[in-house]
């Protein structure tokens, strides 16, 4: 797909990400003695799962040069539909986990559609929809409704279980599923590529006879029903079902994808990155439960800050990959330039 | 057929209007307004006192979206500045707690504007980098309490009343005589237009495009940081978990009801007021008329929506392109 000259330095935002998780892992193994286990990565996985999942779709819908608002609201109208059609309405777990994502796949295609053909903002689209889910759920029930099916304990006890008393659980399985097959849509299959040359320019993608249309509502299909996905693992996880639950999950899973190196205005970034800006968060929130004595908010600055350190790098090194053309096209005057300021 | 709103703005004030028409008809004392104790009261008033605070945060709002940016980051801004207001206010003067509630939304404001003006970074992503932490900031400002005051100077600007009117309702009409001083009574206005229409343009006709960048955001701070005190002021201390909670969306929603385009270039002030009064007549509305208040959010997306493919460009030329797709 591309030439491999340029596809080393295209990894360096991954890489770099890849650093910081590292590094920061080391450090806190060297700070709490206990950190360094093979149970301490499986719970990252674990209550992560939900963000790895929906953030894998955002991924998508980024680099085609959108952004989605919505999931945090699906995943809180996929939690409450979840426990009504599960406990009240009686409907198998399984068929009303089929209905839903039936449901959320119907929804991105309409915001999807309402992108594409009405040539609105995805912002201020999704924005809509971000209202319209939430208000349904609250609509459905504002009861926080436990779940009590017997297929839900049985998927919270089945974990493959491995030394040290650490368990991959299923919504860990379910995140690592989902990225993989993320990592496998966009980097190898025809509307990966598709995706990539709408980021890039939606103009020429239409020009060299990509369906744009066609594409674009395929993306918002696809972060739809992953934050359905996402919703489903989040009901396993708190096994419960609450309109407010995923009430900020879109920073969250935007935050991740731009810390993954992913470029925000579109046609440039990784799966893989995305998945470990996420453990990257994931990692804060285990510092500060571990250390006990930080609170909770500092997470959100901390965030903050990594987003602004990584958002900072990547236009500095979009700025050095111009340079060079710049000085190529226009010659002696750059070079006199650089000359006189130095 | 495309709806082509008019640049007056006749729909918008229709629309309140007709929503101020249907509040009063399911809740027939709606406009029964009443002086006690030297201050108005009434639903009307109420509408305008509520909607005082999302009223002052369009301000900034639309001048930032007329220059094709968006400022994600007034909810926590609001945040930040309730915060200090509030844990200032009992042991300083009002003018002391003031200039430092406003000059924390000024500088919150300098550093949006130089994320987008001078380090190029679009402007969705950098309020964003401010909306994740900004909240986070409040917290540490307040250690995580709900801070509580009783300084009379500041809680006069929530609740108190000048001639009968509501502080903030005063307040919001001062900021918007101001911000109709400044951007219509001068050239700014036609610079602010002129960037968003094309930036490249603008600056090779010689506007400094990059500090009115910068300004516009310091202003939108401003905005943000004096409905935030308002806000402070009015429940009488500071909660950074809830303080001006999604504001940022109502405010962006404001705008675009009072028929800004969201691709720069063309703005109207008073129409972005009159489009947060339209939001908290159907927040009112709903109230009154005894519907669960969780209707609100679905009311509003649909209302979004509505707004939306009024002004869709493509809406008059939709069945060329679907019979274009099929071939």
């Amino acid at each position: 797909m591309t030439p491999a000259s340029s596809s080393v330095s295209r990894l360096v935002p991954v890489a770099a990400t890849t650093v910081v998780f590292l590094l920061g892992f080391l450090i806190c193994a060297l700070t709490f003695p206990n950190f360094a286990s093979l149970r301490v990565v499986m719970n990252l996985l674990t209550d992560n799962a939900f963000l790895g999942i929906v953030a894998v779709g955002m991924t998508f819908v980024i680099i085609s040069g959108g952004i989605d608002l919505s999931v945090g609201s699906v995943i809180g109208f996929s939690t409450i539909f979840l426990a009504l059609a599960i406990e009240r309405w009686g409907i198998p777990p399984f068929a009303a986990f089929a209905l839903l994502l039936v449901i959320c796949a119907l929804f991105g295609a309409a915001m999807g559609a309402a992108i594409e053909f009405f040539a609105l903002p995805p912002f201020i689209v999704t924005l809509a929809g971000m209202f319209l889910a939430r208000g349904t759920a609250f609509l459905l029930s504002t009861d926080s409704i436990p779940i009590t099916a017997d297929l839900y304990g049985h998927l919270s006890d089945h974990a493959i279980r491995l030394s040290g008393g650490a368990r991959l659980t299923v919504p860990a399985m379910a995140m690592l599923a989902v990225v993989a097959a993320g990592m496998v849509l966009l980097h190898l299959t025809r509307f990966g590529a598709n995706v990539y040359a709408l980021g890039g320019s939606r103009q020429s993608a239409g020009l060299m006879g990509i369906s744009v249309g066609r594409t674009t509502v395929l993306i918002y299909t696809l972060s739809s029903v992953l934050a359905g996905l996402s919703g489903i693992v989040f009901s396993l996880y708190t096994s419960s079902g609450y309109s407010l639950s995923g009430v900020g999950v879109e920073l969250d899973a935007i935050a991740a994808v731009v810390i993954g190196g992913t470029l925000l205005s579109g046609g440039y970034g990784f799966v893989f990155g995305t998945f470990v800006g996420v453990l990257i968060q994931g990692l804060i929130q285990t510092y500060i439960n571990f250390d006990g004595t930080l609170s909770s908010w500092w997470a959100k600055i901390a965030t903050g800050l990594l987003l602004f350190g990584f958002i900072g790098f990547q236009q500095f090194t979009l700025h050095m990959a111009r340079r060079p053309r710049r000085r190529a096209t226009t010659g002696s005057a750059a070079a006199n330039a650089a000359g006189a300021a130095s | 057929m495309t709806v082509k709103l008019p640049r007056i703005g006749t729909a918008q004030i229709l629309a309140l209007a007709a929503i101020l028409a249907i509040n009063g008809f399911v809740s027939p004392q709606f406009f029964d307004i009443r002086l006690q104790d030297g201050r108005l009261f009434g639903s009307l008033i109420d509408v305008l006192n509520r909607g005082a605070p999302v009223a002052i945060l369009s301000l900034g709002m639309v001048l930032v979206i007329a220059m094709r940016g968006i400022d994600l980051s007034v909810g926590a801004v609001m945040a930040i500045c309730g915060a200090i207001a509030a844990s200032l206010a009992d042991d300083h003067s009002l003018v002391v707690t003031l200039a430092a509630a406003l000059g924390a939304g000024l500088a919150c404001g300098l550093w949006n504007g130089f994320l987008v003006a001078v380090l190029g970074i679009q402007p969705i992503v950098a309020t964003l980098i401010l909306m994740v932490a900004g909240r986070g900031i409040a917290q540490l400002i307040t250690e995580g309490r709900i801070v509580t005051f009783t300084d009379p100077g500041l809680a006069f600007l929530g609740g108190g009343s000048v001639l009968g009117v509501p502080t903030p309702v005063v307040i919001a009409l001062a900021m918007l005589a101001l911000t109709l001083i400044v951007v219509r009574g001068t050239a700014l206005g036609l610079m602010i237009e002129a960037t968003g229409g094309n930036p490249r343009a603008s600056a090779l006709a010689g506007i400094g495009t990059r500090l009115i960048t910068l300004a516009v955001y310091m202003w939108s701070g401003l905005c943000a940081a004096i409905a935030g005190v308002v806000a402070a002021a009015d429940i009488l201390g500071a909660d950074a978990n809830n303080a001006g909670l999604w504001l940022e969306l109502d405010a962006i929603l404001a705008v675009v009801i009072g028929g800004t385009s969201l691709f720069g270039g063309r703005f109207s002030v008073v129409l972005a007021v009159v489009g947060a009064l339209i939001i908290q007549a159907m927040n009112t509305g709903i109230l009154l008329s005894g519907f669960p208040p969780e209707m609100n959010l679905v009311v509003k997306a649909v209302v979004v929506l509505v707004v939306l493919l009024a002004q869709s460009p493509r809406l008059a030329s939709l069945g060329l392109i679907f019979s274009r797709r099929r071939s």
